[in-house]
């Protein structure tokens, strides 16, 4: 069991009951990294980051510090915190809105700093009641500090912060989608071109959208340096990362674990972590990286929680949820209710998905319930290959946005994983585990 | 073997163009414009992209995936929506790999899950691209065997537009057509994933003037039009490409019949004119001509029916009789009405007439009657001389032109397709809309500077506009103008910015209220004329061909061709053997002359041909109107509906109209194009030219014509401004659009994209003849040089500024009257159609509330207006739009117990008409 020492750089407060407010903060070295970004230059708070490699922890792992220099300089350019974690099983974002809104709020106003940004928006999702209480009270507090606002610190950098709640909509955690939200209007993901929000985002402005993760990241990087951040995991993944883990383990939760040197078997083996499988039942399967994601299987295990080494087998640590299946696990189950859930959150504004995820939802809710036909299997697998072209990873589409080769993986994993589950339900007419 | 030398690809490419880009089509190479949709370069090179959400006219979505195409790109082919990709210099884009076909086959496939496949009961079926898209596209067969998704069907989203949520495909042409062309966002999606469904806001229908549009281009069945519902199937219909003659823009449409009824009617895109588009009162006029709707609901709206037989009134009472008799009794009574001089003879109408109907009247009226009281308007509009005489701009160079001075009524009220293209201008940003007008319209929100006018206010205006530091006179009311001065500052920039001497300025002139006189908005005219010399004007008259009925000599003082009847008598008295001697009366003269007899001066008015038009609807004196007719010795009618003008009628004619007949309409912009003769006349229902010519016979002349293209011959001979626009010329492929008189041989002709979706087989039809349309520039094959001959007269001049007429103030009690025209009203194209009748809105007295305040009354209240002559109990509406001082009640609406309430209020000899308001 690798359970390395790296240092807790994003949950470091977490123990504490009265996380979220500003005294502990404080207490805690809170709000001394952007005082020391501010007395940098912007150009040196970004080469820190770039210098860190930190990878956004949103789920597309795009580099923070490529994101940023991809901005393109206008007058008006904004940031947009994106807090609409909603993916069935990921609750890591959830945890640092919580538990931890002002190191949010620090990473912010450095990242703003960074990229001289006009104005921040943090885009929390809508259900999350107590996060977005926490999260505007915050930052009342912070611009009580002054640490937002007019002259931040005295250092002459200004910027404000808006709380937005989110809309109700998994796809509103699209990059595109939020900004549309964000805007007044429909969730509907933007078409590419122009490919980039630093492009043309918000109100047609350059616009960097960074996750809530990774910029809780930032402060510690500011005071730390970014060889220091750099120095945690190895290769392009470096730092620590927030592993949500649920399903069947004996401790489910967030886990903040060093990228790299961790492995999958570490996270859902050890006695800090998951400790092991429930009951001491045997693993079947596990998803390595949120409902999107194609399955691992116990061959998996050893594999270490980087981004390019979990990419070349297959599949990625997306949203950072970790699900794990023991024995007593119907794939068929787990198929379906994850398409169930993409059936319902699809936008509804491109064919294939809108149409593609209520007609695989159905075939897999017949097999499950009995009314399985041999012929279903071919139909699921082709109808999937024409929301993602060839079903190979990473995925083709022929969608707008990411949502639509989001719900193949789990069916194609499930297949192929579990062709002959499928083939029981439809001989015996239902789901021999009840 | 020795292989032919084979010239490399490159060598034989066109130099290098900065507005193109060479890329390579299904393995040919191909080139676009920079910035080209792969989607529109790959139809112009040949290949056609199958489409749904895809319209040439909007902007682009991408979102039902119909069109992906392989595109090479950094990281090899992916699938791209050709809809959505501009063409890159050097891409390689396969429409036809397995590939593509594969997204086709699974996207239509899709689109069928939640499809009902109702097709056999579905308006759609027959004319539906997706039926026809997924037949010669699709995979033939659906693996979908679940249950498909439900909703109520079908639901009205507006009076004249239901929805089937079920056979909806998402592709948002109908919401972007809200938003983007019509400007009132309001249906949008709602729902989500599959349930998605195009939606209203709750208690707010989708009332728009252009909500048909939306049926046209619904790529499926799921938006109907309640008069076309379920009353034909599209392999039943026969169509020809025509003119709307609901109002004067001229639009283009195919027109399409079943069993001799008019069914429907499309919008085609002529890219001059309509683009594709037209008005919601254009597009279900259908009913109308038909005499009437079909449906059970539509007994409640008994519009005027359609005159079939001759009548003549015997007994007091109109019998049918036969043609020779009922003309027989009209030459026998024209010829003792002109006993004591041609001038007691009035010709008033002739704006619903086609050019050869309007110069065959022209003829008969001047030629063989003798009288030059003849007048197309009715009171309503502007001098027939000063419209003719103005330097014209086309629609297309309004909405090009850097600044458009409306002078105008609500352009969305009178012409309003011309509304939905100066709104695209607009908002593009090339043109500054200033906009002088007595109420806020649908325009103002995308002027860049409004000047509010109170009645008489116009020519102070226009010199304050045009002028130098001078100061200007003051306008008609104690409080001073209506008009802020920074108001007035930004449009004297905008105005100087544009050009010297009005370069790059056009402007829209109409008549924007009929409760003023036609002096005032005259004398405005002639002052911007007079100052912008380089200015062009669009009027904007609003009547049906009055344009083209003007042109053809049906006005006062004018002859055919844009002459006056002065430099015009030499050439007409040889041709014609005849022509008046002195200038003619007016519409409002001719009714007060026949309603006052000697006493109003020279020849009395005794007999009035009224020339399909209604004076008691919609002349704007109704008192004068009604006296006249009872007072003339014989009203000759001649007209397509038994309006109540057939009450006062001795003699009715009756007449073909709209697609019944052959021969041409003219626009506002002076667009001469051709009607399609689709439909028999009911009964005996003659064209209207066979009439006079018929008349002119019975009278003991001979007009000369034996058919409409006969007319169109000695039009195109004699009429200074369509020589060298022949028949050949209007049959022409580059004529498809119309031509433009007097003709401009350089003017390349432009070529709409066509949209298939929203024109089915309108294509075809086109290629009798013609290759097909699609987006090119072509250069027009017209002759050059105008026919041989003996010169004709010059056309009128541009008008020479004249002293305004002198505006009194009003007393402090009174507000001043405003009427202005409403696009549904108490017309007989709207009362005809059943459809449409239920959306005319009642007569309401608009005031800013500062006015209303004062007298404590507030959005509802019951008031009375109170003029001269007539008073209305009418409910009170608070308008910011309306300047203080002035109460706006619009014209031929019902309100007050009264059809025309307007009317009633209005004295057509007044320069302007005061009214008070009183709470009680």
């Amino acid at each position: 069991m690798a359970v390395t020492d790296a240092p807790r750089i994003v949950t470091a407060r977490l123990h504490h009951e009265d996380s979220h407010t500003l005294e502990r903060f404080l207490a805690t070295g809170g709000y001394d990294g952007l005082r020391k970004a501010l007395a940098m230059t912007p150009e040196a708070v970004a080469a820190e980051v770039d210098a860190a490699s930190l990878l956004g922890r949103g789920g597309a792992g795009f580099p923070a510090g490529r994101k940023w220099s991809m901005l393109r300089k206008a007058p008006v350019t904004y940031l947009v915190v994106n807090g609409d974690e909603s993916e069935p099983a990921t609750f890591k974002d959830h945890l640092l809105i919580e538990g931890d809104p002002h190191q949010i709020v620090e990473g912010t106003i450095i990242a703003a700093y960074a990229v001289q940004a006009s104005q921040v928006f943090i885009y929390v999702r809508g259900e999350f009641a107590l996060g977005l209480e926490r999260m505007q009270q915050a930052v009342n507090d912070a611009y009580d500090a002054g640490a937002i606002g007019n002259d931040i610190f005295s250092s002459g950098f200004s910027v404000d912060v808006v709380v937005h709640p989110g809309a109700g909509a998994y796809i509103c955690g699209d990059e595109t989608g939020l900004l549309e939200s964000l805007e007044g209007k429909r969730g509907f993901p933007r078409i590419k071109p122009p490919y980039f929000p630093a492009v043309m985002g918000l109100y047609g402005q350059p616009t960097v959208v960074n996750n809530v993760e990774t910029m809780s990241n930032l402060p510690w990087i500011i005071l730390h340096g970014g060889a220091a951040f750099a120095a945690l995991g190895a290769g392009r993944s470096t730092g620590t990362r927030l592993f949500a883990l649920s399903g069947h383990v004996r401790r489910p939760g967030a886990f903040e674990v060093e990228m790299v040197k961790t492995t999958f078997r570490d996270l859902i083996y050890a006695p800090l972590y998951g400790g092991g499988i429930r009951g001491g039942g045997e693993l079947k399967a596990f998803i390595p990286g949120g409902a999107s994601s194609p399955w691992f299987g116990p061959a998996e295990l050893d594999l270490a929680l980087g981004q390019d080494e979990v990419q070349a087998a297959g599949s990625m640590l997306g949203s950072g949820s970790v699900v794990v299946m023991d024995q007593s696990t119907c794939l068929v189950r787990v198929a379906w209710r994850i398409t169930k859930f993409f059936a319902r959150e699809s936008c509804g504004q491109c064919t294939p998905c809108r149409e593609g995820s209520g007609w695989l939802e159905r075939i897999l809710y017949r097999i499950e319930h009995g009314s399985g036909r041999a012929e279903d299997l071919e139909v699921l697998l082709d109808v999937c290959d024409n929301i993602s072209p060839g079903l190979h990873w990473p995925p083709e589409q022929t969608t707008i946005c990411p949502l639509g080769p989001s719900i193949p993986p789990s069916i194609n994993s499930a297949l192929t994983m579990g062709r002959d589950e499928f083939l029981v339900h439809i001989k015996e007419g239902g789901c021999p585990l009840g | 073997m020795a292989e032919a030398p084979v010239t490399a690809p490159e060598a034989a490419a066109p130099a290098a163009d900065a507005d193109r880009v060479h890329f390579t089509l299904d393995g040919r190479p191909a080139t676009a414009r920079r910035g080209e949709l792969i989607i529109s370069a790959a139809e112009r090179a040949g290949v056609f992209v199958p489409r749904f959400c895809y319209h040439p006219r909007m902007s682009p979505v991408g979102v039902c995936r119909m069109c992906l195409v392989e595109v090479s790109g950094p990281r090899g082919a992916t699938l791209q929506p050709a809809c959505f990709v501009a063409v890159e210099e050097g891409a390689e884009v396969v429409t036809a790999s397995a590939k593509v076909k594969k997204a086709q086959d699974g996207v239509l496939e899709f689109l069928l899950v939640n499809h009902p496949l109702d097709c056999p009961v579905c308006d759609k079926g027959g004319e539906c691209p997706l039926q026809d898209q997924t037949l010669a596209y699709g995979p033939g067969e659906s693996r979908f065997t679940e249950e498909k998704r439900h909703f109520e069907k079908p639901i009205p989203i507006s009076a004249l537009v239901l929805l089937d949520r079920e056979r909806c495909i998402q592709c948002a042409r109908c919401t972007r057509f809200a938003e983007e062309v019509a400007g009132e966002a309001l249906i949008d999606f709602s729902g989500r994933g599959e349930m998605v469904e195009v939606a209203t806001f709750p208690d707010r229908p989708f009332s728009s003037y252009f909500s048909g549009n939306t049926v046209q281009i619904c790529p499926v069945g799921a938006l109907t039009a309640t008069p076309y519902r379920f009353r034909a199937r599209p392999w039943d219909l026969d169509q020809v490409e025509s003119t709307c003659t609901t109002c004067a823009l001229g639009c283009r449409v195919a027109a399409q019949s079943s069993g001799n009824r008019l069914t429907r009617l499309l919008g085609i895109d002529a890219d001059p004119v309509n683009q594709g588009w037209l008005c919601d009162k254009g597009r279900f006029v259908t009913e109308s001509v038909n005499g009437g709707g079909e449906g059970p609901a539509d007994a409640a709206h008994p519009g005027p029916a359609r005159i079939t037989e001759p009548l003549v009134r015997v007994g007091g009472e109109l019998v049918t009789v036969s043609w020779a008799e009922a003309l027989r009794v009209a030459a026998t009574g024209l010829d003792q009405a002109r006993a004591g001089g041609a001038a007691a003879v009035g010709v008033l109408g002739g704006a619903q007439l086609t050019n050869e109907g309007a110069y065959a009247w022209a003829k008969l009226a001047k030629g063989v009657i003798g009288t030059d009281s003849v007048d197309a308007q009715l009171g309503d509009g502007l001098p027939a001389d000063l419209i003719l005489s103005l330097p014209r701009a086309t629609i297309d160079e309004a909405c090009a032109a850097r600044v458009v001075v409306l002078l105008t009524g609500d352009v969305r009220e009178e012409l309003p397709v011309l509304f939905l293209r100066l709104r695209q201008s607009a908002l593009a940003g090339t043109t500054s809309l200033i906009e002088l007008a007595p109420t806020s319209t649908s325009l103002t929100s995308y002027a860049a500077a409004s000047l509010p006018l109170r009645p008489g206010d116009a020519p102070a205006v226009a010199r304050a506009l045009v002028g130098g530091d001078e100061q200007v006179a003051g306008p008609s009311h104690p409080e001073g103008p209506a008009w802020s001065a920074a108001a007035l500052e930004s449009a004297r920039a905008l105005l100087a910015g544009a050009g010297p001497a009005g370069q790059g300025v056009v402007v829209l002139v109409g008549r924007a209220s009929v409760a003023e006189d036609a002096a005032v908005t005259a004398a405005a005219v002639r002052v911007l004329a007079d100052a912008l010399p380089a200015a062009r004007f669009l009027p904007t008259l609003r009547r049906s061909n009055v344009q083209g009925a003007l042109d053809m000599g049906l006005g006062p003082g004018v002859l055919p061709g844009r002459v006056s009847l002065s430099s015009g008598r030499a050439w007409f008295l040889e041709h014609w053997g005849s022509v008046p001697e002195a200038r003619g009366r007016d519409a409002a003269a001719m009714l007060t002359s026949a309603a006052r007899g000697a006493s109003a001066g020279g020849v009395a008015t005794r007999a009035l041909i009224i020339l399909g038009a209604d004076p008691l609807a919609d002349f704007p004196d109704r008192r004068l109107a009604e006296a006249a007719l009872r007072a003339a010795e014989l009203v000759i009618v001649v007209g397509g509906h038994h309006t109540e003008i057939c009450e006062h009628a001795d003699v009715v004619l009756p007449a073909a109209v709209a697609h019944e007949r052959a021969g041409s309409t003219t626009n506002i912009e002076g667009r001469v194009s051709r009607l399609g003769h689709k439909l028999v006349a009911p009964g005996s229902a003659w064209p209207d030219w066979m009439i006079a010519q018929a008349l002119a016979e019975a009278l003991g002349e001979d007009l000369g014509f034996a058919s409409a293209d006969g007319v169109w011959e000695e039009i195109e001979q004699l009429g200074s401004v369509h020589r060298g626009v022949t028949p050949a010329v209007l049959e022409s492929a580059g004529a498809h659009d119309g031509v433009v008189v007097p003709l401009q041989p350089d003017r390349a002709r432009r070529v709409a994209p066509i949209d298939p979706i929203a024109t089915p087989g309108v294509d075809s039809v086109e290629r009798q003849g013609a290759p097909p349309r699609v987006g090119v520039t072509e250069a027009d094959e017209w002759p050059e040089a105008p026919a041989a001959g003996a010169a004709p007269p010059p056309v009128l001049a541009a008008p020479a500024a004249a002293d305004p007429p002198e505006v009194p103030l009003p007393d402090s009690y009174s507000l001043r009257l405003v009427s202005a025209r409403r696009l549904y009203d108490g017309g007989t194209a709207v009362s005809g159609s059943p459809s449409l009748a239920p959306l005319v809105p009642a007569a309401v007295a608009r005031a800013n509330p500062y006015d209303l305040d004062r007298l404590g009354l507030v959005a509802g209240d019951q008031a009375t207006v109170r003029g001269e002559r007539a008073s209305a109990r009418l409910p009170v509406a608070p308008d910011r739009g309306v300047p203080r001082g002035v109460l706006v009640v619009d014209f031929n609406l019902p309100g007050g117990g009264l059809a025309n309430v307007a009317a009633a209020l209005i004295d057509a000899g007044a320069l302007v008409n005061d009214v008070r308001l009183e709470s009680l």
